[in-house]
């Protein structure tokens, strides 16, 4: 049901249906408006400097998918039983399902049966200490400004390292191992605490959720697991760095992260990819359970190699996120999407206990040929509940983004509160930005609001700041950094300083 | 300083400006009157860089030694040019104070200087706000967001009084002011007067010149400098309008 209900509160309710904003008057296929005066539009083709790969000798199984290979996946990662038996499920629930193209995204299908469900480096998995990697794993992360020696990193965040399929390192496991605090490869996690991922995963995003979670379920070979215990506030932010290096390798991770009653996590993911002419598919599951009273802040920096101007290669990123928040607990999804050929992904919150909270801070970036069709669904089942919805979205280039959201209130979720928020900025005009926000309202005391603006970085905008000497790309970078500044101010100090020079870097050359 | 033959600049295959003549001194206050869409604005557009216009072969404009006419706009500025927008744009999610900072550092930056940082430009930018008497709490809104008329205009003047130009184009600054205002706008254009600021006022009233005292004032009709004089021009304008001119200048052409 796509419709919007009652407003009680008198707050305003701007947008009532799903309805594809179209901006500009710029139909999206076909007709590209060509302007003749200097225009701020393409990109020159900024180089992507996490392009390179690694040569490493790897383990890797010959490409295709079939139950002998959900096995084998199984087998190398040395799983008990029941959790072959709950991949092979997954597996036969994918095998019944259709790829989703509901999302406005176009690409060549991935060929499932072309591409290898498991790579990885050649070396002792989880080895004791650094001395037991391969000094080429350690380099590549080093490079990639990741140093897993705990010594070189930045103090206060602890990191699990994946490259292709299999987590190489985690760090800081002492610290947090005296608080308690379970953070390790989810591979490991199967081993060493079995009744704890028996008991949440799949309890978020159940194995036959959808076609990339099914797909994510059978396969998947690493990840990172997270347990706080009971009251513990993590004294250290937690992060992931995800690096696909194998070529015509799928990578599915899976994350799971736990709060107990009343404990604190900060939680961020970064990745990169290299050039390839060929795309390379990425579908990964995240699951977060907040119990009562807990909090979770999940942030993202995503970075994958998003092809070249042409939309050759890059990355498909078929990603499925969800919270489960039971009372008084909240779930922050803070997100800086500039990578990726096709972007597919809405972290989403079930707001199930009794003043739950939920909220989605999100930038997407579109260039070249970039697209993206990413959002979230806020469901609001308990009393009380609150969700809160900002949306960036920035298209350059002939890139194409789309904001789609779900705000659901049940009849159970008495008095709940959402706000929507959803702006797109335009550079040039051959690129494209669209808002598909549904609401499903059953509950009248329930008060919905949905905001959404469009501007363009405009031609007078960009003279007024070089008639005050400020160049255009600066003048660029300015705009799009106070459009993001909203969202920039939830993720972490660090991050939001990468993520808003990312950005800038990301923009260069987006003058004509 | 400024020194312009001969320009010609056409929009759309329609050529404006035609044939502009005109030259000013480090220090002097110029003034450029005349009827409504006869390319004052024009004028100032191209010689600050905008997009757009074609500048016809055979123009020469030297600033400050430059053939200014081959810079980018951004150079422009950098080599000391400044114009007070018409119609001053807005750039909403951007601060005053950000815009600010990032010309001034530019602007600095081209010259050789050390930029500023948030704190020292903060100081600076207080300062100046008191000097040309703008409401402190501007500097955090966004640039000429949601700015009535009259305070984008007097936000133009507090730019003007942080990049301290060599050469300022006001156009139509005085439009839309009220009474006091058009009294404190003028006060900060007189402070800012100096041996090496020279000002080009395009206006169409006799009052703002009152304020600040013109050394020339000149009429702009048809996209040329047709009559130029000094402050008591302006006054006889204001009692004969222009239709004296018009004739003098339809009758030759
Ligand atoms: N982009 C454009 N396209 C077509 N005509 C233009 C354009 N810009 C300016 N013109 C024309 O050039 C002429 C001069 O315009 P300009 O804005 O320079 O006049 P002005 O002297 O500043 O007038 P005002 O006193 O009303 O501000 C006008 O006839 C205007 O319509
Ligand atoms: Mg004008």
């Amino acid at each position: 049901m796509r419709s919007a209900t009652n407003d009680n509160s008198g707050n305003r309710l701007t947008q009532m249906s799903s309805k594809d904003e179209q901006i500009d008057g710029t139909p999206y296929e076909g007709s590209r408006v060509e302007q003749s005066n200097r225009e701020v539009a393409d990109l020159a083709g900024q180089e992507y400097k996490y392009g390179w790969s690694t040569d490493i000798e790897s383990d890797t199984f010959a490409r295709g998918l079939n139950e002998d290979v959900v096995r084998a996946i199984s087998a190398r990662k040395g799983e008990p039983e029941w959790m072959t038996e709950w991949r092979l499920q997954a597996y036969r629930a994918w095998c019944g399902m259709q790829e989703p193209t509901w999302a406005k995204v176009r690409y060549a299908r991935p060929d499932f049966q072309a591409i290898s469900y498991y790579s990885a480096p050649k070396q002792q998995e989880n080895p004791k200490s650094l001395d037991e990697m391969d000094p080429k794993l350690i380099e590549t992360f080093e490079k990639l400004g990741i140093p897993l020696n705990e010594q070189k990193r930045l103090t206060g965040v602890a990191v699990d390292a994946v490259f292709d399929s299999v987590s190489v390192a985690t760090t800081h496991r002492d610290i947090l191992g005296k608080k308690g605090i379970i953070f390790c490869p989810i591979s490991e996690a199967l081993r060493e605490h079995p009744e704890l991922v028996k008991k949440y995963l799949g309890s978020v995003v159940p194995r036959g959720d959808n076609f990339y979670a099914a797909l994510n379920s059978a396969v998947f070979s690493d990840g990172s697991f997270v347990y706080i215990p009971k009251g513990v506030k993590c004294p250290m932010d937690l992060s992931t760095y995800f690096r696909i290096n194998a070529a015509q390798t799928g990578q599915f991770e899976r994350t799971l992260i736990v709060a107990d009653e009343g404990a604190q996590v900060s939680y961020l993911e970064g990745c990169t990819a290299p050039k390839r002419d060929e795309n390379q598919l990425h579908a990964a599951v995240v699951e977060l359970v907040a119990h009562a009273g807990a909090t979770i802040r999940y942030s993202t920096v995503q970075n994958w190699y998003a092809g070249d101007e042409e939309g050759r290669g890059g990355i498909y990123n078929f990603v499925t996120k969800r919270g489960r928040c039971e009372e008084n607990a909240r779930i922050s999804w803070t997100q800086v999407e500039t990578g990726s050929a096709i972007t597919w992904k809405y972290p989403s919150c079930i707001l199930k206990g009794d003043n739950a909270v939920g909220e989605f801070y999100s930038v997407a970036l579109t260039k070249g040929c970039q697209q993206a069709d990413t959002g979230t669904k806020m469901l609001h089942v308990g009393k009380n509940t609150r969700s809160t919805i900002i949306a960036k979205t920035i298209s350059a280039g002939r890139g194409d983004s789309s904001y789609r959201g779900l705000v659901h209130v049940a009849p159970t979720a008495a008095n709940a509160r959402s706000y929507t928020q959803c702006d797109s900025l335009l550079i040039g005009s051959q690129c494209g930005a669209h808002t598909f926000p549904y609401l499903d309202v059953r509950q009248p005391s329930a008060s919905v609001e949905h905001e959404a603006s469009t501007s363009k970085i405009s031609e007078e905008q960009l003279f007024y700041c070089q008639s005050r000497g400020i160049r255009p790309e600066n003048a660029i970078s300015m705009v799009v950094n106070g459009f993001c500044k909203e969202v920039f101010d939830h993720l972490p100090m660090e991050f939001a300083v990468e993520a808003s020079k990312l950005l800038s870097v990301s923009l260069e050359g987006s003058v004509g | 300083m400024l020194e312009i033959k001969d320009l010609r600049a056409a929009v759309n295959g329609v050529e404006i400006l035609r044939g502009l003549n005109f030259s000013a001194n480090a220090g002097e206050v110029h003034a450029i009157m005349g009827p409504n869409g006869s390319g004052k604005s024009t004028f100032a557009h191209v010689l600050s860089g905008k997009a757009g216009y074609e500048v016809l072969p055979g123009s020469q404009v030297r600033f400050q030694g430059r053939d200014l006419l081959e810079l980018p706009a951004e150079e422009r500025a950098r080599l000391g040019l400044f114009l007070a927008f018409q119609y001053p744009v807005e750039i909403p999610g951007v601060t005053n104070a950000n815009f600010l900072q990032t010309a001034a550092n530019e602007i600095r930056e081209s010259r050789g200087l050390d930029k500023l940082d948030a704190l020292d430009f903060g100081d600076f930018l207080r300062e100046k706000m008191a000097y040309v008497n703008v409401n402190p709490v501007m500097a955090d809104r966004f640039v000429n967001h949601g700015f009535s008329g009259g305070e984008k205009k007097r936000n133009e003047i507090l730019q003007l009084a942080v990049l301290e130009p060599s050469l300022a184009i006001l156009d139509e600054t005085d439009s839309g002011l009220d009474i006091d205002a058009l009294r404190i706008v003028s006060e900060g254009v007189n402070k800012l007067r100096s041996p090496d600021r020279t000002f080009i006022l395009v206006t169409h009233y006799q009052r703002l010149l009152s304020y600040v005292e013109p050394d020339f004032v000149h009429v702009l009709y048809k996209g040329q400098i047709v009559k130029s004089g000094g402050k008591d021009l302006a006054l006889e304008l204001e009692d004969k309008g222009y239709d004296w001119i018009k004739e003098e200048v339809d009758s030759n052409g």
